[in-house]
């Protein structure tokens, strides 16, 4: 059991010896360089969680220990690429990013508020609204005025729309296609052998559904394997032998069904991640 | 039977035109022009602060006149360039442009070293919001750029690689485009500091 221990902490040796890696997004506020107190950092979170629902728009803190030598520009666009704050299409996120050691503040701004929230502006939040209370040491204070005020000056740039599913709408479309691509070719290939039909209802049914959901495990898409085998055969019993007339619009419902049942299991719910917004580089840099 | 082999053959269509790169080149193609055009707007956005920042500094820094008119001079010299879709195409053409932005950016970092000799300024409230705009449209020229040579690597592995390679010179004859080189520009952009 020992040794087994020591191996696996081997193993994760190397991830933490080349740090500074984007940090996982853990909420609205991560606080990894522990500079909020908790009081403080659960009040900004709801702050932010309540904006998101009136506004849409996603503003993230991040603090962290040490650049260890990278650009504070560079590892924020980094974190931006990766977080994808904001949502899609509007790209109305902003991250605000604090590097305790090298007494640096960053404020990233997401294309779609780069109108109201400018350089110039979050260039003043900086120096007006976060740097004096970093001064004195009140990291609570300053990052909170920072945060009220890049909330005050994107109010009412967006507003939130009626919950819509984050990842359905974008990807219901090629996923249509994609579907009823599959059953053309179930059909034509179940006209050779059932087997056929079954085997391509299989394969196909896995592929879209790694192609639309990329982090489904190997077991959801085993399951799907199986489940387009089921309709693969299926497809080919009803429409199969000798490929008599096929009507128009005959598989719609059953494949509907199939394809909500594999979208359910993609969409967690309730916990935070970015929406999909894009950044440019907006935004502006600061010390204290 | 025969509708058999209309769907094989519909089947085989699809395919071919999907499976060849026909689409892919010129979808990538676009990407390539979506990132120059960030590019441009980056660089055009540069240009469009200079005079303000050039009015300001000339208010307290009278005698760096000759310093300020090589700003001048560089943002004009950019300004003059024409560009199009199918410079991208051309190293030379791309060597020259980024030649004249990189003149610019010396000059601008010269303006920002002189700079240093005058607190008055540097405390001037103008001058701030300007150093953060000009600092904020420096990072965004970075991040274009960068976007702009991923998009280009993209683009030119996609139409040199096979099948793409063959549909390339067959049908849609698309040119290798040009990314940017690490130039003196790119070593001595404005530091600007506070």
């Amino acid at each position: 059991m020992k040794t087994f221990c020591v191996i696996v902490m081997v193993m994760l040796l190397p991830q933490l010896v080349f740090a500074l890696e984007v940090p996982q997004l853990r909420g609205r506020v991560n606080d990894y360089a522990n500079m909020l107190s908790p009081g403080a950092s659960q009040r900004l979170e709801q702050a932010l969680a309540d904006f998101e629902r009136s506004d849409s728009t996603q503003i993230v803190v991040l603090t962290i220990n040490s650049l260890e030598g990278e650009s504070l520009e560079g590892y924020s666009i980094k974190v931006a690429e990766a977080w994808r704050i904001g949502q899609t299409k509007l790209d109305n996120g902003a991250i605000i990013l604090i590097a305790k050691q090298e007494r640096k503040i960053r404020i990233e701004v997401g294309r779609g508020l780069e109108g109201v929230l400018t350089d110039l502006v979050s260039g003043r939040i900086i120096r007006g609204d976060i740097s004096p209370y970093f001064k004195k040491n009140d990291y609570d204070a300053g990052i909170s005025a920072g945060v009220s005020s890049v909330m005050q000056v994107v109010r009412g740039e967006y507003k939130a729309q009626p919950r819509d599913l984050k990842h359905g709408k974008k990807s219901a479309e090629p996923v249509y296609a994609m579907l009823v691509f599959l059953l053309v070719a179930v059909v034509f290939l179940g006209s050779f052998s059932k087997f056929l039909g079954g085997a391509a209802g299989a394969a196909g049914l896995s592929l879209i559904g790694f192609l639309t959901f990329p982090g489904l495990g190997v077991l959801i898409l085993a399951l799907l394997g199986a489940a387009g085998f089921g309709l693969g055969l299926l497809v080919t019993f009803l429409f199969g032998g000798g490929g008599r007339g096929s009507g128009g619009g005959f598989g719609g419902p059953f494949i509907g069904g199939g394809f909500g049942g594999g979208s359910s299991g993609g969409g967690g719910f309730d916990v935070f991640s970015g929406g999909g917004g894009s950044f440019g580089g907006g935004g502006a840099s600061g010390d204290w | 039977m025969r509708k058999n082999i209309m769907v094989l053959l519909g089947l085989i269509l699809v395919l071919s035109i999907t499976g060849c790169g026909y689409n892919s080149m010129q979808a990538s193609e676009e990407a390539v022009f979506a990132a120059w055009g960030d590019v441009e707007a980056s660089y055009q956005r540069r240009s469009d602060l200079i005079p303000n920042l050039v009015e300001v500094v000339k208010g307290y820094a009278k005698h760096e006149a000759e310093t300020l008119k090589a700003v001048t001079e560089a943002r004009a010299k950019v300004g003059s360039m024409q560009l199009s879709k199918d410079m991208l195409k051309s190293p030379e053409a791309m060597a020259k442009f980024q030649e004249a932005q990189g003149q610019l950016s010396g000059s601008l970092s010269r303006l920002m070293v002189v700079v240093e000799r005058y607190p008055d300024l540097k405390a001037n409230q103008n001058f701030m919001d300007l150093q953060n705009q000009l600092e904020g449209t420096e990072n965004r020229i970075n991040v274009a750029r960068v976007r702009y040579n991923k998009a280009v690597q993209d683009f030119n592995t996609s139409i040199r690689t096979f099948p793409n390679s063959l549909t390339n010179s067959l049908l849609l004859h698309l040119g290798r485009k040009e990314p940017f080189k690490a130039d003196e520009g790119a070593k001595t952009a404005p530091k600007v500091k506070f």
